[in-house]
């Protein structure tokens, strides 16, 4: 059967070869060594459209999906409810099937939707500009260190142990390449010296913390370092922004306004910063201007920065945006709108203050940690973690995230506002239970 | 005649149909006894984002998206980025809750079926490209591009050679991010010079290889779409040097079932899913870079690898780390959407599937060029791969230059190709059809190539004011970057 996909006929084919003056398509390819042309690839035999979406079907069905199980993971990755005109909007094939908007006068839908992302990641963060997007929170914020060092033009980073180990760990295989250093502290004995380009700082931080980040941008612009910060953009609705605390780079993970967890992507960094820092960000960049007949209208910029035009003295080696995930959380923020969104971030904030009251009380559980928190929290519990969340699966409840190697017996676990109350009674009960 | 269109006011953005108190949807209610909340000196005030109802936004980016050029939209021949069509029933089977609706961080054991198309798409990218193992960590190009100079790097120091071996050769025709991952990754570039055919120079890189050199960057076949016929002596002649071979497998889509990186002896090659495997570009993204690597350098992989346990009753897949992993390049494991409609293409068509890809993608390229010479300037008069380089030289001297041409296109229904690259060729227009589109498609576009043609001897003007049909013409670039205006 041949591919669906390929539209010549024979002859079709046969046309093209005498046209092209070539006996067979094989001679088309005559300049490949002989020795090593035409492997004979063993792949599987090739099945139908019906045969494949049945067996993809049953695959799907070996996972635990968010649909069906209570969820009270999170740790970087959220499972908020993503209203049904967003997947309407990304699912119009003239944005999904365009690529780059290098052509302008046949781009401006891309080209005006990511104009509305960098406006709102702008009012989010409270930040003067914005990027059309990195390929995650984790790698977004590495770019940010890397902007730092070209900023400051010193090469240490300081990164707070409260930010994700996760992202730590993104961090440090950015920066050793270029021979950067990083320290990584407590942010209650934060020392910055002159040779530290940033501090870097998660809002709220891994364990779910919402903290002033004050001291933290004081002792940044004391050493003339800059304050970035990894920022969720749903706390955002709630608590003020970096922007208020005098941040310098603002980025986060944009999975968490629109689209779903997916395993893990594709998700859409966001990358914010103040304007005299714009020369130095990486990644596509989309500007208002007017065409020659005085229309406004929308084209790439700035793209001097870039790696297609400047190569090795690039800000980065970026080229994708994220585009249509970008166009996810556009569509999402104006859907839900800002007091939409406002009452997502209550409803984190509650039903975890909840979850953790109930839980507090449980015999043999505990809170480790003190002060003000958004969606996420840390139980001590009383076994090892993975014994309990082993358990909870049984129950149809995906635990939190096993900390155990910061905190002894640690679980970082999450609400939102797809937990509905009967669903953290249960999660309560069961760990009630298994203590 | 008078025109009768209005006269139309500025397209709005977003901002401007905001409508205070206007909600676009509903969310549950508190179910939960309501907390203290904090301090207030933590609290935020108002948030500056656009109120609009449901109706609104629907019209608002429907609206924006007739405003876009998609592969569903038409002809969209742009070089060296294969925009070749996206089954539809992937879309489906993407959205399918046990795909779409799953956690990174939740247990093997509940995702194995993930787990198992992972591991899946890491065999068929191996046996494809003749690979002994596969990341797909690597969520784009110029990310795997990053990820397979981190392996090389890694590679050397384990070697005791990481403080020598500072620099890697770029051919002079490569994309710009091979350069800028290089950079990234801590090397000095080298470029290596193109021969009088096309081809990158042997003699010259002989030269250029050393006991400094950590690497060779190299695009097979080349942005020129042209295959070297000296493949096996450019990769010996790098290991001769005690270096390695990358391939920027961007251009994938001309060989596949035709020969396999691996066998020519490339260390290490990364492939588009975007481009060959046929996931939807998005505007911009998501696409995704898995990373293949020769015995060389397959304990160097990002992490994480998936790994097939056949110990028990049936097989278990779980995520690990190679030996000498790079490690972590992404907060989480790949671009998992991406990964499944890939491996849900190359499922679909199989082994011969491949080789028609390739078949089709070459001859259509073939057909295209040999009726556009007449026209257009080839500056390598050779066999074509997946794409076809042209000049626009001879419109040049009659002041019509390769943006001009490309702005006309798009009034006679069609994308451009790229243009301006490579940048070794002047006026440079990079054509790929790719294998999905027909004979009949690809001779409209050449009528309209040949239409331009002769427009720009008889009326220059016509084409150099192009575009006159879209929504807006020619924008003003050097305003939009001397005042930017980014945001509302």
């Amino acid at each position: 059967m041949s591919s669906p996909y390929i539209s010549n006929t024979d002859a079709d084919r046969q046309a093209m070869l005498e046209a092209t003056g070539v006996a067979s398509a094989a001679d088309l390819f005559f300049e490949i060594p002989e020795s090593h042309r035409d492997p004979d690839l063993d792949l599987p035999a090739p099945l139908s459209e019906f045969e494949l979406i049945r067996e993809l079907r049953e695959l799907s069905l070996q996972n635990a999906s968010l649909d069906d199980y209570a969820c009270f993971l999170g740790a970087g990755s959220y499972n908020h409810y993503i209203p049904s005109v967003v997947r309407h909007v990304t699912g119009r094939s003239e944005f999904y099937t365009s690529y780059t908007p290098y052509q302008a006068e046949i781009s401006q839908g891309t080209l005006q939707t990511t104009y509305d992302f960098q406006s709102m990641v702008c009012h989010l963060t409270g930040m003067d500009v914005a990027n059309a997007g990195m390929y995650d929170g984790s790698t977004a914020l590495a770019e940010a260190a890397l902007m730092a060092c070209r900023l400051t033009r010193r090469s240490n980073v300081v990164v707070l142990d409260t930010v994700s180990p996760i992202y730590r760990d993104v961090i440090a295989h950015y920066m050793r390449p270029q021979g950067i250093g990083m320290s990584v502290l407590s942010p209650d004995s934060l020392a910055v010296t002159d040779a530290d380009a940033c501090v870097i700082a998660q809002y709220p931080d891994f364990y779910g913390r919402i903290n002033s980040l004050s001291s933290c941008a004081d002792a940044a612009h004391e050493a003339k370092a800059l304050l970035v910060v990894s920022a969720d953009p749903v706390a955002l609705a709630m608590f003020k922004s970096p922007g208020d605390y005098g941040a310098d780079i603002v980025v986060g993970e944009g999975q968490t306004i629109g689209s779903p967890t997916t395993f893990g992507g594709p998700y859409v960094g966001l990358f914010a910063a103040k304007t005299r820092h714009l020369r130095q960000m990486p990644g596509r960049i989309v500007g208002k201007t007017t065409d020659d007949q005085g229309r406004e209208g929308y084209v790439l910029t700035l793209q001097t920065r870039e790696q297609h035009i400047r190569r090795q003295t690039a800000t980065s080696n970026i080229c994708t945006s994220e585009a249509l995930v970008a166009l996810a959380s556009t569509a999402y923020l104006t859907a839900v709108g800002p007091q939409g969104l406002a009452h997502v971030a209550r409803l984190c904030y509650h039903k975890a203050h909840y979850a953790a009251s109930q839980i507090a009380e449980l015999p043999g559980y505990s809170l480790p940690l003190e002060g003000p928190f958004f969606r996420e929290f840390v139980v001590q519990c009383p076994r090892p973690p993975s014994e309990i969340n082993a358990a909870l699966l049984d129950s149809q409840i995906i635990g939190g995230l096993n900390i155990s190697d910061s905190i002894p017996n640690g679980m970082l676990l999450c609400t939102t506002e797809t937990n509905t109350r009967d669903q953290i009674d249960r999660l309560v009960d069961a760990l009630k239970d298994l203590a | 005649m008078t025109d009768t269109t209005p006269t139309q006011p500025n397209r709005p953005t977003l901002m401007d149909l905001d409508s205070p108190g206007a909600r676009g949807t509903t969310l549950p209610e508190l179910d939960v006894p309501a907390s203290d909340l904090p301090d207030d000196g933590l609290l935020r005030g108002d948030l500056d984002i656009p109120e609009i109802g449901e109706l609104g936004l629907v019209r608002y980016f429907t609206g924006l998206s007739k405003l876009n050029f998609g592969i569903d939209t038409g002809f969209y021949p742009l070089g060296s980025c294969t925009m070749k069509y996206n089954p539809k029933w992937h879309e489906e089977v993407a959205r399918l809750p046990g795909f779409a609706n799953i956690h990174p961080l939740q247990s093997p054991e509940s995702a194995q079926g993930a787990l198992a198309i992972m591991y899946g798409l890491q065999d068929l990218l191996a046996e494809i490209t003749g690979a002994r193992a596969v990341s797909l960590a690597p969520l784009a190009g110029a990310h795997g591009e990053m990820a397979g100079l981190l392996m090389i790097r890694a590679y050397h120091e384990e070697h005791g050679e990481g403080e020598t071996r500072k620099k890697v050769l770029i051919p002079d025709t490569a994309h710009g991010t091979n350069a800028a991952s290089a950079k990234m990754c801590g090397y000095e570039v080298v470029t290596a010079p193109s021969d009088p055919h096309g081809n990158l120079d042997v003699e010259a890189l002989k030269e250029l290889a050393g006991p400094e050199t950590a690497g060779l960057m190299l695009t097979l076949p080349s942005t020129l779409g042209l295959f070297n016929p000296r493949i096996l002596d450019i990769c010996n002649a790098i290991h001769d040097a005690g270096a390695l071979v990358y391939g920027d497998g961007a251009n994938l889509n001309a060989i596949l079932g035709r020969v396999r990186f691996g066998d020519l002896g490339f260390d290490v090659v990364h492939s588009n899913l975007h481009k060959t495997f046929s996931t939807p570009h998005g505007g911009g993204g998501p696409g995704a870079g898995p990373v293949c690597a020769a015995d060389s350098l397959a304990d160097y992989l990002p992490a994480p690898v998936v790994y097939r346990d056949d110990s028990g009753s049936g097989p278990q897949y779980r995520l690990g780390r190679p030996a000498k992993s790079i490690g972590k390049i992404s907060a989480f494991h790949c671009n998992f959407g991406v990964v499944l409609r890939a491996y849900a293409y190359i499922r679909l068509l199989g082994a011969r599937g491949m080789r028609d890809i390739s078949e089709n993608a070459v001859l259509n390229a073939n057909y295209l060029s040999t009726r556009l010479q007449e026209d257009y300037l080839l500056p390598h008069k050779r066999t074509c791969m997946h794409e076809a380089v042209f000049s626009a030289s001879r419109q040049k001297a009659l002041g019509v230059r390769a943006l001009d041409i490309s702005k006309r296109l798009m009034d006679y229904g069609f994308h451009p190709p790229t243009m301006y690259f490579p940048q070794v060729v002047p006026e440079a227009l990079m054509i790929e059809p790719t294998e999905c589109e027909s004979k009949r498609t690809i001779d409209a576009f050449v009528d309209a190539m040949k239409a331009i043609a002769r427009e720009s001897e008889t009326d220059p003007d016509l084409v150099n004011t192009a575009p006159h049909t879209t929504p807006v013409s020619r924008l003003d670039e050097a305003q939009a970057a001397r005042h930017p205006d980014l945001h509302w």
